[in-house]
């Protein structure tokens, strides 16, 4: 990550305090977009998840019957979603530090603090662990990450 | 060139005709499209290659919403560089007025435009570290500053959040 002093042009000149704005909706149209892809890709209210695979209709051109194979679906068991899940953000040289910083708020909604002290683990150690738990929130945290085109990844936690 | 915050937009006066032209890039630079390494980088795997099935829905259900949102951000990031497009002549300072309400696509569409540059030459780490190349010189050199240039607008808009 590039250290925002670095950049910063002498002739830069100061922004005046503004209001903080859209802070909020802005977050809030990020995890709408992800909820949206949600229900399309588990459903809703579902413990377990499961996927159609499709039924096939086959009809016989000698005797004219139609046979319907019944749908397969292919089910996560509980114990696999039970499995914590942790989300690592990983160094990439031409995201600013700040601007990481500021996703980290964004997403997770963290302190200042906290989120300089994830960014800056980033930048020194190559990844940081953000947040751990649930498969369905971690994917739904990596997804935002990407949105801000951060490097993130879901891994299991072993 | 000056950049300051009136009202509720972002003004970038005294822009000369160089920058004013790399500013006119950042769409056309924030394409991935014919380089997979962009295209890798802004399309990042959900697992590093780990949980395949997780993989395959990612790049069905997810992808798209990124290249929508992606695209989003650049559209509108166009419709603003449209300013620089006046009668003019062609030699002239030209003004940029940013509403408040696009930054966010100004931070997307930046940020995306730095991704690709790099992802497209293959920058070092070390490359990535100069950030007072001139631009004058090769076609690396000039790439080189256009990511610190895009940074540096990344960096004032960051503030301008900030407060």
């Amino acid at each position: 990550m590039i250290p925002a002093e670095q950049i910063r042009p002498e002739s830069a000149s100061p922004m005046p305090p503004t209001a903080l704005y859209s802070l909020f909706e802005l977050r809030a149209s990020y995890v709408s977009g992800s909820a949206m892809s949600r229900e399309r890709r588990r459903g809703v209210g579902g413990r377990a998840q499961s996927k159609d695979t499709g039924g096939t209709t086959h009809v016989s051109g000698e005797t004219g019957s139609v046979t319907t194979a019944e749908p397969t679906k292919e089910t996560r068991s509980e114990e696999d979603l039970d499995v914590p899940w942790q989300i690592v953000v990983h160094n990439d040289p031409v995201n600013l530090m700040s601007y990481v910083t500021m996703v980290f708020q964004r997403v997770f909604g963290y302190p200042r603090e906290k989120a300089e002290r994830h960014m800056l683990e980033v930048h020194h150690q190559g990844r940081s662990i953000l947040w751990a738990g649930m498969r369905e929130p971690a994917e739904l945290y990596v997804q935002q990450l990407h949105g801000y085109l951060l490097l993130a990844t879901l891994e299991k936690v072993s | 060139m000056e950049i300051c915050r009136h009202n509720d937009q972002i003004e970038i006066s005294e822009l000369d005709p160089f920058l004013a032209e790399l500013l006119r890039q950042i769409p056309a630079s924030a394409s991935p499209d014919g380089l997979p390494a962009a295209e890798q980088r802004l399309f990042s795997s959900p697992t590093n290659g780990k949980e395949p099935e997780l993989c395959a829905e990612w790049k069905i259900y997810v992808e798209p919403e990124l290249r929508r949102l992606f695209q989003s951000a650049t559209e509108t990031v166009a419709a603003d560089l449209e300013q620089l497009n006046g009668n003019e002549k062609s030699l002239a300072n030209r003004t940029l007025r940013i509403p408040a309400t696009h930054t966010d696509a100004w931070l997307s569409a930046l940020n995306q435009a730095r991704l690709v540059i790099a992802a497209k030459n293959n920058f070092t780490d070390s490359e990535l570290s100069d950030h007072f190349r001139s631009p004058i010189g090769s076609r690396r050199d000039l790439s080189l500053f256009q990511i610190n240039f895009y940074g540096f607008l990344q960096e004032f808009i960051l503030r301008d959040l900030d407060g």
